[in-house]
This record gives C-alpha cells, structure tokens and sequence, in this order.
C-alpha cells in the first residue's frame, strides 16, 4: 500500500469565546486509499501519543448519512467532490499538498471546540414548523391517498437534506435557505402536508432570520456543495410558498 | 425551553440577532421578512427593466435620424403629468430596490462575523457577485447620466439647441456629447456592469418570484444573459456609432462637456 | 431469580387485543403528572418521546448527539416490513409473524413477535401521514420490494435511505413536540449511570459532553432507547459513537442482558481495505433482488471477473439454497460467504471478498432501472473503492451490523429493574437469533409508537404517590460514583490512544466471537479481553480535562464498557453449547455445514445478572414456549 503525505493546517480554538489559530502538522506516511476523516483520526492518535490534545472534529455514521461531520476543507464546506466530509478519500488530494481545515463560519453556529459547530439553529427551524402534525395512531390507511410517482420522487430528492449546515456554511450569506426549502418543499408537495403548509413557511423564515441567518442571494453556492444533492429549486419552492403564506396572513384569507 | 449551549453562543438563540431585531421594527411582516424583502427587489427590478427597455427603444431612433429622435424625445414632454407619474414611480421602485437590498445586505454581512482562510467562490458567478458593485455603479452613471441630458448641468447652452422645427435637438446632445470620448467609454463601461447586473439579476428574480424548476432555471438563465447581451449591445451602440462617425450631426462643434 | 415475561393469556392471535383490553390506563390528569426520561432518540427514542408527550406525558429526552436527527437509524438502507399485501401475493399478520420466528431459528418469544407483524402496518400508516415519502408506483400507489428470508414482497422503502426518512418523521414529530415545550430536549448528553430508588429506575446521570456537566435527573420510569453493542467489534456497520454504556451500565445496576452473543453478520458490505479503517460501509441487502452472488470456482482465480466465463463461476446461494437463492436470510449468506473464502476462493485483497454481480439484472432490465433502483448504493461503492458496479461486479464481504441481543424486557418491554423499559434494538425480545431484513426499522417503531405508550400504564399505575427528587441520596450516591468513573479514566495518564485498545478488542472478538465460534476461541478470547482491559487501565491516554468538550474521555468511557462487556458476550457465547442463527458453534453443525441447533437444551433465553466486578455473573433462563408454531429446522433450501 502507498502513502502519502501533506501539510495540515488545522484550526484549534478551545471555545466560542477564545480566539482561535491555525496551528501546523506535516502529517507523513498516510496510507492513501484512507479516508480524510481516517486521516484525521490517524494525525490525532499521534498528537495523543505526544501528549498533546487531539483536535476535536464531530462525525459520526462515516458514510454520509448521519449530517453528524462538518467542516471546511481547501475552503469547501463537507470537502472536495460529492458528499458528507466522511466521505472524502486522501486519493482526491495531491502528495505534498497543503490542506486547510477550517469549522463552518456562520454566525448562527458558534463554535463549541476547534472544528466542531453548534448547529442548533437547524433544530429550532424544524421545530418551529418543519412538520406535519399527526396524533400517532389517527393515521388513515396508507394506501388512502394516492402520490404520483413524480411527486413522490420530488418530494424524496428534497426530503434527503442531512441537516448538515453546509448550505450555509457556503453561502456567502450564511444563508440556510437550501435547507429550509428542502424541509418546505418536501411537507408542501404531499397531500399530507396541506394542511400546515402556509404556517410552516412562515413560521420557519421567521425561526431562520430570528437564529440570526443571512438571506438568499441566489448565488447557488448551497447546491454546488450539497452532499445530498438537493436542488436549489426548493429555495424557489419556499420563496413561493412563504409569500403565498404571508399574503394570506396579512389579508386574513381563509383559503 | 433551554438550549445547552446557551453559555457559548455568539449569537445567543433565544435572542435574536442585532439585524434580525432591526429588521423586524416593521409592523408588515411582509417587509420585515427577508423572502418579502426579495420579492419587492425582484420585483422593482421588473419595473425598472421594463423602462431600461423602454429607454434603449426609444434612443434606437437615433439610427432613423435627427427628426425621429427630437420627435420622440418631444411626444416624451408632452405627456406632462403622465411622464411625472412614471417618473415618481421610476424614483420608488429606484429607491426601494436599493433600500431593500442594504437592509438585506448588512444582515448578511452580520450573518458571517468570521470570514474563511481559504475563500471558495463556490458554483457562483461573476456577476452574482459583482451585483453590487455593478448596481453601485450603475446609480452613479444614472445620476451623472441624469445631471448630463435630463438637467443639462454641465453644459447649459444644450438647453437652447433647437431644431428647425422648433424643438429642443436632442440629437445634437447626444451626438455631441458622444464623440468626447471619455462621456463615450464611462457610458460603455456603465452599461456594460448595468449588463452584468442584470446577467445575474434577471434570472435571480424568477427565482426569488418561486417560479423557478430545476427545468426552467437553465432557460431563464440564459435568457436572461441573452437580454443583457442585447441590452448591452443596444446602448453601446450609440456612442460606439457616433465615435466611428456613423452617426453625426452637421451641426455639432466638437467639444468635450468636461470643457466646459 | 424467575424471569416472568407477563405474556398475556389466550391464543396468539388474540394476546395484543386482550392485552389492550384489559391493560391499566393513566387518565388525562394524572399523565401530566408522570415524567418520563427517555435516553437515545433512535426510531424507538423519537417515535416513543413524540408518541408520551401527545399522549400528556411530561417526557425528557437525552441525546449524546448534538441532534437527534444523528442516532444511527438513519443509516439503514432498505425498508421497512409490513404485513399490508398490497401486493396481493398471499402476505398476512401470521406470515410476517412466521417469517420473522423463523428467521430468528426460533430463539424469538412468540407472543412479542406476534405483536410486531400485527401492527406493522399501522407503523407504515403513521409514517406515511407523517410525509414519509416512501416509494410509489406510477398510479400514485405504494411500491414494495422483497427482502431476505421471505417469499411476499412486503418491505416498503424511500430509494435507499429509509432509515433516513423513517427517522426524520419520527424526529419531526418529537421536533413538533419539543416546540410546544411537551419535550424537554437535551442534545449532547450522554447517559453515564442510572439512579436506583427502592430497587425502581427513577433517574439517570448524565455528563454533558460539550461543558463536562455532570447531572442528575429524576423521573417516574426510565425508557433506555440506546441501539446495540455492534461496536464490541470495532469495524461494524454502525455510527462510531454507538456504544453499550447505556445498557451496560444499567446492568451493572440489575437490569439482566439477555443473549448478548446473538449479533448479525450482514452479508453485504464493502470489505475491509487497511488497518487504518474506521467503519464498515453497508450496502444494503436490497441489491441481493437483482445482484447474483458468485465467487470462481478454482481457488486463487484472480482473472478480471469478467473473463471468467459463466461455468467457472460458482454461484454458491443459489447452487445451495435454490428455493430463496440470493435472498436467503443474513446468517446464511453471510457465513456461505466466510465458508467459500476459507477455501481460499475469495476474491480481492487478502482473499476476504465475494462477488455481487449485476450485469444479468442490467441486461434484463437496463441500466436505467437498475440506476433508478440503487443509484446511490452504486455511487457510494465508487466512492470508496474507486470501481464502477455498472461494469465490474461489486466485492462485498459480511460485516458486524446489527445485534439482536439486549436487555432482558417482558411483553410490556420493562426490564428486571422496576419503571426500567428497553426499546429497539437495546432490548432482546423480538429477532431471536438472527434478524430478518427490514425487520429492525419495524420493531423499533413499534416500540416506540405502539407498544410502550399501551404498556407503560402497567407500571406507571403502581408510582401514584411515589414522587422523587434529585436531592435524594440515591441521586447524589450515584452522581458521585458517575463523577468517580470519569475522575479514574481521567488519571490514568497513560500514552496509549483509545482506539488502539478498541481495535485490539474489536480484533479479538471478532476472530472468536464472529461468524464462527469455538469453545477454546472463546475461552481464549476471555482471556485476552481481561488482559486487554488491565492494560487499557494502566495506559490509556486522555489529553484534556473533564470539563470541555473531550472526544478522547467520551470514547474512553464507552471502550471501558465495551471492555467488560466482551467478556459477558463471549461467556454466552461458550455457554450456549449450540449453532442457531448468527451465533455458529463450530462444535454444533450439520455434516452439509449448516447449523444445528439443540432445542431439547437451548429453547431458552439466556439472561445474565451482574453479581460484581470480580464475580462470575448469574445465569437465568427464561424458556421459549412455542404454542403457535412448531419447532423446525430452518431450511432454506
């Protein structure tokens, strides 16, 4: 097996209220078919052999799914290519070069330690509306209402966010539209989710620009990161749906 | 409800952010709301497209000859108070367009207090993020462009330039101001970045309208290039016509404004 | 010590229904009154928080995430089982019922499995009112796909990330309660110990792993929703944070852990590349509908596979299991895998990898199908192998993925302790020795949102009047122990990292307690997991303190406990003198190399009580009456 080696600078910051500093590791003879994370761990249990303390990065599932690692490498959120951070492979990288790891910069998500995130802001949007509301057990048979295939699919592409903060951690705005959308778009297009389907909208900008968030400004940098592949339609989706909300709100209309 | 992180925010949750508490003074929430906000800058943008439009159309008449542009520019005056109506509107949709778009923008700024190390222009464009500079700009050449013809401050004897039917020669302006170079290349360059602004201004507003699909993003946005080429082109071509001599006035004595 | 599983009287048809009937209820008034602490928020810990606190129920949830989107349900891929027959090929409540006993090789209670398949459906109803986009036909109709172990189509799923998508309702739901403050939410806490008061659960220690916090909290009944213990093994399926503490400590505490040597080998994953490897990587068992299993016929082939011409190639499931072919059950799959590469016809490096080969199902069907089908799957395989699947045939190797194992609980899922319930996979009661397929998002959702919310009035019905406080001594005695663990961990200064220990034991159980056990592996294992864990407690190195966030201490704690619990799974293990499911005792084994069980001695459960650290534990049975069913041998053939 070959290995590989690179010049790490990793951001160590020991809480929100210290300041933080890159600090310098030549990390050498990184078997190169290892994942970044991988990586990662190995550059640590050295630091921990010497004494000295790990930096601290969150992950979790390793295969994408779990939304549980962020952060930003050579200035992308989640790493080059398609995908959660766990899921960047050292072969994507030249020998020698230098990588850059940075936490997520949004306001809304104060840094706990080194690379890892608050990402609270994201839980606090979904609960302030990201939902349908159903008693368990009242649910009628699931064959009652009949979902195109189509819709069906939409509604999946938007509903596979993995809540990971990458959108706006790219967002030149530290906007979270893409996930909002995402949420609006997956509830609106189903027959389930009429019912709130004006609230949810409202209530969820209102939540996102409460947590301090930027606004949209269409620059798409959110999808070209997005390791779920959610498309930025689902920001014209919310955008439609929260002024259809609105509308109705301010007018008083029923319907 | 407590949040476990309550100690270590920066920008603590249950309090909203400085912007955020500005911004929500409105007692619409349409226009305290940052998807409200947009649609009033998409649509202001519309409106002030439409003139751009408008205006290029009109100016065209210069290529069909003195009469057509100093009759244009005189059925514009005779509609009197109409021509303030669409002025006054014109002037609103100028300034909510730009109001909305600083409120907006110093919430995002606020939104990032730490800027990254390594900087990534991830999936945007040039123009996208050059709106605001190209939208600074393009208010800049406006003002200039309005004090130049509208109110001839610079060069007050335009007032008395009138044609043999009586009217005020328009033309005669226009060419004479064009064949000073440096009037020629800022009105170039400003409606090159009013190209950009709308480059990326005229496909974003069909997003933020929500009548964007993953389908249909592709059409607008070269549609909307395709327009901003056109427009572009269109205004371009006056002073680049007057310089290369295609279009003159036998009146004119070649004379920068900046002389005077 | 008699393990009463409380299974109610009458035919098993009629169990749940009389059960319901006649089960003790919490008027409106009083749930307000009860609070419940439930810990992890897992399909069974998110659907059972939202299901109490729509009910009244004042409820708590914990989380060592710092969401409770994370916990590591969402990573299952391929669907979820219900006995809806759509499809109209011939499914029932009993066939799911039956498929599910037998796929456990009848190590399962019948009575709780019973319950499962009866309300199996109303899990998929509920979901779907929650927005779970789950896959359709063109007519707008739900779709189904078949699964491991079965001959109907019954398992619904959202492309391959149903996990996901069943998770996500379920955590839209608690969301949707935690915003009307029903649910008092806590992210990054993780459980470190549970209080005892008069032998009843009634609270936990927690240690907020973000400020170092260590806290009590009191409540009237404790719901443990904290997955399994697959990470005994290191490399597994699950998340890296999935850990035993939870169970293990509530065993320490009393609660008995039943079978803890029954663990599923999945059969598909993506085999191990280096010593470095941090986590197995699943495909999900749903490309065994379309992909063939084979591997070369002569040992050591190590032509492209796509020049090995169709008679020098060994289909080995469907050559000996012709009737379920690709799709026989986990355990099956898994150790005819192991057996073809111990003849050393494994292919890719080292030998320890199989064939998955698609291109006949391409060539039926199209790529685009096949695309549309499992898109993802394929492009999470590129990803990390740097092969195209279109083209070349997957390698997959079996991998640690799921434990059927757990704390002991009875029909109203309460464990040995008092007011302690056991959810999902935590608990033992529903997969016998061998899970089926898309059986596990079904349990834990059942727990969760149908199950516990009828059974939890039982015990809840004796506590009226039975209020504690946090300023007990139970609380304080208990934090003070908690606080002393992390304190000893803290000082033990050595300079060897966590994971270098948890690899090694992940390594030993693996060899021993894997897909093929002995009585001298075993025996040997236990030996080398005690001394693995002396000298984990002479030189494990944690940098930092305890007051911060602290990966190196979180980790520390949970291998501590994975130490000591390898050694309980390998005592089972060389106690259960017999091959049933996943648990394969070379000793035990047909003369065709299948395995034998010995219903005359192991129709039993295996329950084991911690009497001490230095102490062997106590063995209590609880033995399996199959009145439904009749004991068979399981035959896939």
């Amino acid at each position: 097996m070959s290995t590989m080696n690179f010049h790490l600078r990793l951001w160590k910051q020991k809480s929100a209220a210290d300041k933080g500093e890159f600090i310098k590791i030549h990390a050498t003879e990184i078997p190169s078919e290892c994942s970044f994370l991988e990586m990662l761990d190995i550059v640590n249990n050295r630091l921990t052999r010497e004494g000295k303390e790990p930096v601290s990065f969150a992950s979790d599932c390793r295969e994408g799914i779990c939304g549980t690692c962020h952060m930003v490498i050579n200035g992308v959120p989640q790493g080059p290519g398609r995908g959660a951070a766990c899921q960047v492979y050292m072969r994507k990288f030249e020998n020698g070069q230098t990588i850059t790891v940075e936490p997520f910069r949004v306001g809304a998500f104060p840094i706990v330690k080194d690379l890892v995130v608050n990402r609270g802001a994201y839980d606090r949007i979904i609960r302030s509306g990201g939902f349908i509301s159903e008693h368990t057990g009242g649910a009628p048979d699931a064959s009652t209402s009949l979902i195109p295939k189509p819709v069906a699919d939409a509604a999946m592409d938007a509903a596979a966010c993995i809540g990971c903060g990458a959108c706006a951690a790219a967002c030149p705005n530290s906007s979270p539209m893409l996930f909002v959308g995402a949420k609006v778009t997956h509830l609106g297009l189903l027959p389930q989710g009429q019912a709130e389907r004006k609230s949810r909208a409202r209530n969820m900008v209102r939540t996102m620009q409460e947590e301090g968030f930027g606004n949209c400004s269409n620059y798409y940098a959110c999808e070209a990161v997005c390791p779920a592949n959610v498309p930025a339609s689902v920001i014209a989706m919310l955008n439609r749906e929260y002024i259809r909300g609105e509308v109705s709100q301010t007018v008083g209309a029923i319907d | 409800m407590d949040f476990p992180y309550n100690t270590y925010s920066m920008t603590s949750p249950a309090t909203p952010s400085k912007a955020a508490k500005k911004s929500c003074g409105c007692c619409i929430p349409l226009l305290s709301s940052p998807i409200g906000r947009k649609w009033i800058v998409a649509i202001t943008g519309i409106v002030l497209i439409l003139f751009v439009i408008g205006h290029l159309l009109g100016n065209l008449s210069i290529f069909v000859g003195p009469d057509a542009m100093n009759s244009y520019a005189a059925f514009l005056k005779s509609t009197g108070e109409l021509l303030w109506v669409v002025r006054i509107v014109l002037l609103t949709c100028v300034v909510l367009h730009i109001w909305f778009t600083i409120t907006l923008w110093r919430e995002n700024l606020s939104a990032r207090p730490q800027k990254y190390a390594v900087k990534n222009d991830l999936g945007t464009t040039v123009y996208a993020r050059l709106m605001r500079i190209s939208g600074l700009t393009v208010l800049a050449f406006v003002l200039y462009h309005l004090a130049q013809f509208t109110w001839q401050a610079f060069n007050p004897e335009y007032k008395t330039w009138i044609d043999a039917q009586g009217r005020h020669d328009v033309y005669r302006m226009v060419v004479t101001a064009f064949e000073c170079p440096l009037v020629s290349g800022f009105y170039i360059l400003a409606v090159g970045l009013l190209g950009m602004h709308l480059s990326h201004g005229i496909a974003s507003l069909f997003q933020t309208l929500g009548l964007t699909t993953e389908k249909l993003r592709p059409v607008f946005e070269r549609g909307g290039l395709l327009i901003a080429w056109i427009i572009f082109l269109g205004f371009a071509s006056i002073p680049t016509a007057v310089l290369l001599g295609l279009v003159k006035c036998s009146a004119s004595v070649p004379s920068c404004p900046f002389s005077h | 010590m008699i393990l009463d599983a409380k299974i109610p009287e009458g035919p098993i048809e009629k169990k749940w229904t009389s059960f319901k009937n006649n089960a003790k209820l919490i008027s409106p008034a009083n749930k307000r009154k009860f609070k419940v602490i439930v810990v992890g928020t897992g399909l069974a810990g998110s659907s059972a928080s939202a299901t109490l606190a729509e009910l009244g129920y004042e409820v708590e949830t914990f989380c060592f995430h710092d969401s409770p989107r994370r916990a590591h349900s969402i990573a299952a891929q391929g669907g979820i089982n219900a006995a809806k027959n759509y499809q109209n090929d011939g499914d029932s409540v009993w066939r799911l019922f039956y498929d599910t006993i037998k796929g456990g090789d009848f190590r399962a209670r019948e009575a709780n499995v019973y319950r499962l398949a009866e309300v199996s459906g109303t899990i998929i109803d509920q979901c779907v009112s929650q927005g779970v986009p789950f896959a359709r036909e063109y007519g707008g109709e739900l779709t189904n796909r078949s699964f491991g172990g079965a001959q109907v189509s019954r398992t619904f799923y959202a492309k391959g990330q149903t996990g996901q998508q069943l998770l996500l309702g379920a955590y839209s739901a608690l969301s949707a309660q935690i915003g009307l403050g029903r649910v008092k939410m806590h992210e990054n806490s993780e459980m470190l110990d549970l209080v005892l008061v008069d032998g009843h659960a009634k609270g936990i220690v927690t240690r907020d792993l973000v400020t170092g916090e260590i806290k009590t909290h009191a409540a009237d009944t404790v719901l443990l929703c904290t997955g399994g213990y697959s990470n005994v093994y290191y490399l597994s399926t699950n998340a890296r944070g999935s850990n035993v503490t939870a169970t293990w400590r509530a065993y320490k505490r009393g609660a008995a852990f039943a079978n803890p040597c029954y663990t599923q080998i999945h059969p598909t994953c993506i085999p191990v590349a280096g010593e470095y490897q941090s986590k197995l990587t699943l495909m999900s068992e749903s490309l065994r509908n379309d992909g063939r299993v084979w591997v070369p016929k002569a040992k050591g082939d190590t032509r492209n596979p796509r020049d090995i011409p169709e008679g020098e190639r060994d289909y080995y499931l469907e050559r000996k299991y012709p009737s379920y072919g690709n799709l026989a059950p986990r355990d099956i799959a898994s150790r005819s895998a192991k057996e073809v590469c111990d003849e050393g016809r494994g292919v890719g490096p080292g030998g320890l990898g199989v064939y998955l080969d698609f291109s006949a199902a391409i060539a039926r069907l199209g790529e685009k199908t096949i695309r549309e089908r499992y898109g993802n799957l394929f492009e999470m395989y590129g990803n990390i192998t740097g092969e195209n699947a279109y083209e070349r045939p997957m390698r997959i190797y079996p991998a640690v993925h799921y434990t059927m194992g757990g704390l002991w609980v009875d029909y109203n899922l309460m464990s040995t302790i008092p007011g302690l319930h056991v959810l999902g996979e935590a608990n033992f009661s529903d997969h016998g020795a061998n899970r089926l397929g898309a059986s596990a998002l079904m349990q834990g959702l059942s727990d969760g949102y149908f199950v516990i919310p009828n059974t939890l009035g039982e015990y809840l019905s004796t506590q009226f009047g039975k209020k504690v406080s946090t300023d007990m001594p139970e609380f304080k005695k208990t934090e003070t122990e908690a606080r002393a663990f992390v304190e000893k961990l803290l000082a033990v200064k050595g300079n060897v990292p966590v994971d270098e220990f948890h690899r090694q034991l992940g390594l030993i159980i693996w060899d021993e307690c894997g897909m093929a056990r002995s009585e001298a592996g075993l025996k040997k294992a236990i030996a080398d997991v005690r001394a693995l864990r002396e000298r984990f407690w002479k030189e494990v190195a944690i940098p930092g303190t305890g007051a911060e966030l602290n990966q190196s201490l979180e980790r520390a704690g949970r291998v501590a406990d994975f130490l000591e619990f390898g050694e309980l799974m390998c005592i089972d293990a060389l106690t259960r003198e017999e091959s049933c499911g996943g648990h394969f005792r070379v000793e035990h084994q047909t003369p065709e190399g299948e395995a034998l069980r010995h219903d005359d001695r192991f129709a039993e459960v295996y329950a084991w009580m911690f009497q001490g650290e230095e102490t062997a534990p106590e063995l209590v049975r609880e033995p399996l009456n199959y009145e439904a069913v009749h004991l068979a041998t399981r035959s896939y053939k």
